[in-house]
């Protein structure tokens, strides 16, 4: 038994997400997305990359892979489910988390590091800091503007469903501090279940102390 | 059955921002166009072998809900015609 990290033609993100898991003492195998997923896995990460090419859309061609039916069966199971960058992509694309991830406003990847706030502490992702909290870890994306209508969007903020927002290092929701264009800042969002999220910045990369901040390793304890 | 083209055209709803199109807009101005807007889409021509035009139109509808239009950002139509 351990966290499964579904690697598909194009996922990048697989060796740091086992990597930065490791750092926190929580077993993880990279599973082959076309193997199927292990048996009663601990947890299921959805990793970064740019899975088939973003051909279509990103995150289009891997949510329609037979291995996303297990991922929701299990989600609906109980099993913690996070999707990371592409695998938010992937994740809103297969249904398991609303809203759509799309060209960002710059139309231009762009790798930086930005600031979050914690919207919902009340989450296992989440548990690890208080509300307001304002955590920094990198983006790394073309296609992370986050878009939903309106009344869907007022819907998922009146459940508590956001988890993070981008912000200035004041904690404050500005416009300026917005990398993308996503709609109130929105970086992360949980699915119907709080133990599925998917958010765009990379917590796997804000987690080893040799390589610079650790703000990203509250949001990977979910696993433990 | 009959060979049909039928065309999906996938284009973002209406007030969803393009960056793309956009970017575009502004690379045309600067060729010295004068422009008031630019839309882009995608358009997809599937071909079937279909019972008639209509059996060849809802397949490719289906295409597009599941797979070729995003219904979160997405508008599309399908046009049919024999190939």
């Amino acid at each position: 038994m351990s966290v499964a990290v579904i690697r598909f033609g194009g996922s990048n993100c697989d060796r740091d997400a086992v990597r930065a898991l490791e750092h926190l003492g929580i077993e993880s195998e990279i599973v082959w997305h076309a193997d199927g997923l292990p048996a009663d896995p601990d947890g299921i990460v959805i990793p970064g990359g740019f899975s088939y090419g973003d051909y279509l859309r990103a995150g289009a061609m891997a949510a329609r892979t037979p291995i996303l039916d297990d991922v929701r069966a299990a989600a609906d199971s109980g099993t913690p489910v996070l999707g990371v960058c592409n695998g938010a992509q992937i994740g809103s694309e297969s249904g398991l988390t609303p809203g759509a991830f799309t060209t960002n406003r710059s139309a231009r990847f762009q790798c930086e590091p930005v600031c979050l706030r914690v919207e919902n502490a009340d989450t296992p992702w989440t548990a690890a800091y208080d509300e307001g909290d304002v955590i920094e870890i990198p983006i790394a994306h073309g296609e992370g503007r986050f878009e939903i209508d309106d009344d869907r969007l007022a819907a998922l903020e009146d459940d508590d469903r956001v988890l993070f927002r981008y912000c200035d290092a004041d904690g404050e929701v500005t416009d300026a501090a917005n990398p993308n264009g996503s709609k109130h800042g929105v970086a992360g969002v949980l699915g119907e279940d709080d133990h599925v999220a998917v958010l765009m910045p990379h917590p796997e990369r804000a987690s080893l102390p040799d390589i610079g901040p650790t703000d990203g390793q509250g949001i990977l304890r979910a696993f433990e | 059955m009959t060979a049909y083209t039928a065309t999906v055209t996938v284009r973002l709803k209406r007030g969803v921002l393009d960056p793309e199109a956009e970017t575009t807009q502004q690379a045309l101005e600067r060729l010295g166009f004068e422009l008031e807007d630019l839309r882009s889409a995608d358009r997809f021509e599937v071909d079937v072998d279909a019972d008639d035009a209509d059996d060849a139109e809802a397949r490719a509808t289906e295409m597009a809900e599941r797979l070729l239009a995003n219904p979160t950002i997405h508008d599309y139509d399908v046009e049919v015609a024999e190939a």
